[in-house]
């Protein structure tokens, strides 16, 4: 028996917790991330869970998990886990597959007797064996029993106690990795506020489930995990959509436009407009229509009267409103659309990840009608990207689509929350009073920009009337003049393009000399990049260009794409994004490597990826 | 204050209705209306859809937003609610705002949005040339029905009431001082109100109201409600409406034993809707078509609950700014 001073340092750790999606594997993994965020480890969370809400308990198809990966340079919740926390047969039958070759495996073996093995399907005595794990890879701990055992005096009936048992696997994981029960446990009090009684079972619990792991040396060795010099500052752990939802706020504070967001609930979007409800507080206005459609046209009606309008929404409810966000390209207003993209078509994988967005958002409208396209990299870009997105429909008068997508919009990290000053003021392309006696009209332009000036309705001298008829350049009126069109097309188009002078140039990281060059855009950024840092330890010269900036392009966009022989796209999808890109650079043979499986890339697929066209 | 003509709400584009479309009457009306209420131009704003109706937008010097197909009511909701100081108007026909649009009609009524919906009802798509609404009579002939059609329309009124509506009120297009009394009257009520004009159209549909409208017998086949008035029509108001049973019944004041006591006083607030839906589906057949406003009831509004519940959590909260709201959230400090 080894005592606590056999403790390992790892430079970063990867857990996975799972169960039925009743045993609160979300609630353990977001509290095991947020202490480990406290203690000052970089932390990168993946929500794996069913469409189901609760499927039959014990069965494979209500398998619901939570895994992070704490520590340095972390930038992805880890391909595969170092610990496995397995509720029950079905949970450690569908995710054994995620555990390291020799990693550890918790299991609660109070809930694999026979019965529950049926449940699971298992067809052999030997679970363990079954599932292609080594049985000294897996320490079994009667989590039940002793939940049970700490609650016995509590008075509480039986199921109310075995909810309990998330929180003890809990404690036993915090001893392992040395994390302090204390602000776990504050995390419980505040989840549990109004309810004392809970949460003292849970406080004991999570105590039983430390103390086991201390008292009987369950493990081999306990574990410290290393921390980054981070930048000082506040800190906070934030998921990609709430940051999303405060990036708006942030832009709403910025330019003096009140934030309006009128949006219909769909997974894995609907934070956005839970967070911005309770904004209230902040002045928000979130409204949930009717419909999709009513989403959107409910924000153009707001941005048409001033405010910021925004919508949020997944891939279906893009579809539903594209005719509306065609309106808003006709009318020219300013106006932010959010798909947190999932896998598709139709109903498709509702509560997994994917990029298979991407030509919807760029084409997916009636006639020509060009918006600005964007795309969140990680849990923390979604607050710079909402914000971008923001800035450029305010700024251009136009809709802009930013694209998340599941993974990082449940995904959390550890965000510094920043100052206001450090993001730019946002300049509302409004009348001026002036202009109105010098022959102002709605559609009147800036000739650099091609923006047209925005009046806000109850402003005196400006009473104008827009619609999604085509217009006179000159006159504003409505107009059927075949050339007219042409022009009015035209310089809708070009107004778009223009976009690209006001936007961050195209960074390249990696090794910059090297000859192959890997692209890719949105919420792939962790593993992309960790694998571009796994290849140049590795010696291997790749360096790496991502997207968030989808329509325009970065400015610079050609000259770094000229600077590279060989270039690969990795996207979640069957190579939308290349193709794309192919367009616009029908010289250079682009390369791919595509998923689509719901799920991201994993680090080794994508260094895997890259060796094998190196060395084509 | 300033005084306000209907010159002021005309603009300068040339109307491009059909000659003799009843929708030049309701617009000049309209007109007329907005003087009368005194809100200016800019602090009004017209919003409509797509069909012959919602051209109206761009007769209106006013803010203005001819959208899509449907919508404009959804549309109508962000506006007010983002800016519950602009007057607003909803502007829709038959087809745009029961067909398409019937989903965002019934929410904006049951929301009770602080906008006036007006429904320009002929009972016809005209724009697209001639095809059944969801208000053309069972067997209605049409180019996408010809042999008659095998569906049931919908009665405005009847939706509007199912949807909640605290306000409802009806015209015909040639009664010019009705659509203007109801119009100030949907404009006075807080909340969403809903004003039906049977409009005809002159090529597509014409006459289709005639059998109500027609000035021969329009006294005895319709009936103008009055709040606190009494419930009489007839060329000489010689007939009244009295209550039978669970139902209503026409009589002529002085006959039958019926004198002017038994009939019934138009009471528009009273929060039941009982009765004004009852009067609301009188269809100038056995009963007169009711014309006025029929249910002008107060009622919590939208909008202005948004604007009410905004500012009770941001002075509860007191938070000055995002991150002040963070920072009150979990955090941890790294030096």
């Amino acid at each position: 028996m080894l005592d606590k001073s056999n403790v390992k340092t790892l430079e970063k750790v990867v857990i996975r917790f799972s169960g039925d999606s009743g045993d609160g594997m979300q609630l353990a993994g977001n509290i095991f991330s947020n202490v480990s965020a406290g203690v000052g480890n970089q932390i990168s969370t993946f929500p794996d869970y069913p469409a189901e809400i609760r499927a039959p308990q014990g069965t494979l198809g209500g398998v619901s998990g939570f895994q992070v990966s704490i520590g340095k340079g972390v930038h992805t919740p880890g391909d595969q886990a170092d610990v496995l926390v397995a509720m029950n047969p079905a949970a450690l039958k569908q995710h054994a597959k995620f555990l390291k070759r020799g990693g550890v495996a918790i299991i609660d073996v109070d809930a694999f007797k026979k019965a529950d093995l049926d449940k699971a399907l298992y067809t052999t005595e030997s679970p363990y064996t079954e599932v292609g794990l080594d049985p000294q890879q897996v320490v079994e701990v009667p989590l039940t029993s002793l939940v049970k055992e700490a609650l016995a005096d509590s008075g509480m009936d039986m199921k109310s106690i075995t909810r309990c048992k998330n929180m003890c696997a809990l404690g036993l994981v915090c001893w392992l990795f040395d994390r302090p029960l204390e602000a776990a446990e504050n995390a419980l009090k505040n989840k549990f506020a109004k309810k004392p009684a809970i949460f003292d079972a849970n406080a004991k619990v999570l105590h039983a489930g430390y103390d086991y792991g201390h008292n009987t040396h369950a493990f081999v060795s306990t574990y410290r995990i290393e921390s980054d010099t981070i930048r000082p500052g506040v800190y906070t752990d934030v998921n990609g959509n709430t940051a999303t939802a405060w990036g708006l706020i942030m832009a709403s504070e910025k330019s003096g436009m009140p934030l309006f967001l009128g949006s219909y609930p769909i997974t894995p979007a609907t934070d956005i407009l839970h967070e911005l409800a309770k904004r209230k507080d902040l002045g928000v206005k979130a409204c949930q229509m009717e419909d999709e459609i009513a989403g959107v046209c409910s924000a153009i009606g707001a941005s048409f009267a001033g405010n910021l309008g925004v919508t949020s929404t997944s891939g279906p409810g893009l579809a539903l409103k594209s005719e509306a966000i065609g309106l808003a390209v006709m009318a020219e207003l300013p106006l932010v659309i959010i798909d947190v993209q999932r896998g598709g078509p139709s109903t498709g994988l509702p509560t997994k990840t994917e990029q298979t967005d991407l030509m919807q958002a760029i084409y997916g409208r009636n006639g020509e009608s060009p918006v600005a396209v964007v795309a969140a990299a990680s849990p923390a870009d979604c607050f710079d990207m909402a914000f971008e997105a923001s800035r450029i429909a305010i700024e251009h008068t136009t809709p802009v689509i930013l694209l998340t997508d599941g993974f990082i919009a449940n995904g959390s990290t550890a965000w510094r929350i920043p100052e206001a000053s450090e993001y730019p003021e946002i300049h509302p392309h409004y009348v001026t009073p002036d202009m109105k006696d010098k022959g102002w009209r709605p559609y009147l332009r800036d000739e650099k920009t091609k923006v047209r000036y925005i009046a806000v309705p109850g402003t005196e001298g400006f009473a104008h009337r827009l619609g999604g008829l085509e217009k006179d350049y000159n006159t504003s009126a409505i107009s059927n003049d075949p050339e007219n069109h042409e022009l009015m097309v035209k310089v809708r188009q070009e107004k778009i393009d223009r976009i690209a002078d006001n936007i961050a140039p195209l960074e390249v990281l990696g090794d910059a000399d090297a000859d192959t060059l890997l692209i890719g855009w949105g919420g792939t950024f962790g593993h992309l990049y960790t694998a571009v840092e796994e290849l140049n330890a590795a010696g291997k010269k790749v360096a790496y260009a991502h997207f968030r900036h989808i329509r325009p392009l970065p400015a610079n966009t050609a000259d770094v794409i000229n600077r590279y022989k060989k270039i690969i796209v990795a996207e979640l999808n069957l190579g939308q994004f290349a193709d794309y890109l192919q367009a616009k650079f029908p010289g250079k043979k682009l390369l791919r490597i595509n998923k689509v499986q719901g799920q991201p890339f994993t680090v080794k697929e994508v260094v895997d990826g890259i060796t094998k066209l190196m060395e084509d | 204050m300033t005084t306000y003509t209907a010159q002021d709400y005309k603009s300068d584009q040339y109307v491009r209705w059909c000659p003799g479309c009843g929708d030049h009457a309701i617009l000049s009306v309209l007109h007329k209306a907005m003087a009368e209420l005194g809100i200016a131009p800019h602090d009004t704003a017209v919003i409509s859809g797509i069909g012959c109706s919602s051209r109206l937008p761009y007769y209106m010097n006013t803010y203005g937003f001819h959208t899509i197909h449907g919508r404009s009511a959804a549309i109508a909701t962000g506006f007010k609610t983002a800016n519950p100081k602009m007057t607003v108007w909803q502007i829709s026909g038959d087809g745009d705002g029961l067909a398409i649009g019937g989903n965002h009609f019934i929410h904006a009524v049951r929301r009770n949005v602080n906008i006036n919906m007006l429904l320009l009802n002929n009972k016809i798509y005209g724009l697209t040339k001639g095809q059944y609404s969801p208000t053309s009579d069972r067997g209605f002939v049409s180019k996408s029905s010809p042999y008659g059609t095998t569906e049931d329309p919908f009665i405005p009124a009847e939706l509007a009431f199912g949807a909640r509506g605290q306000f409802f009120a009806r015209s015909i297009d040639i009664e010019l001082k009705i659509s203007q009394e109801v119009m100030v009257a949907a404009a006075k009520h807080q909340g969403a109100s809903v004003v039906e004009i049977l409009q005809n159209c002159m090529i597509f549909n014409n006459g289709i109201h005639n059998y109500i409208s027609d000035r021969e017998w329009r006294a005895d086949r319709t009936i103008h409600l009055r709040h606190g008035e009494k419930m009489l029509f007839g060329k000489n108001n010689e007939k009244g409406l009295v209550q039978d049973g669970f139902g209503l019944k026409a009589v002529t004041v002085g006959e039958n034993g019926y004198t002017i006591d038994d009939v019934l006083t138009h009471d528009a607030h009273v929060k039941s809707n009982f009765l004004h839906q009852q009067l609301a589906m009188m269809d100038g057949y056995e009963l007169p078509l009711a014309l006025g406003v029929i249910r002008d009831v107060e009622a919590p509004v939208y909008d202005l609950d948004v604007e009410k519940q905004v500012a009770e959590v941001k002075a509860k909260k007191g938070f000055a700014n995002l991150r002040q709201m963070i920072l009150a959230g979990d955090t941890w400090e790294v030096k």
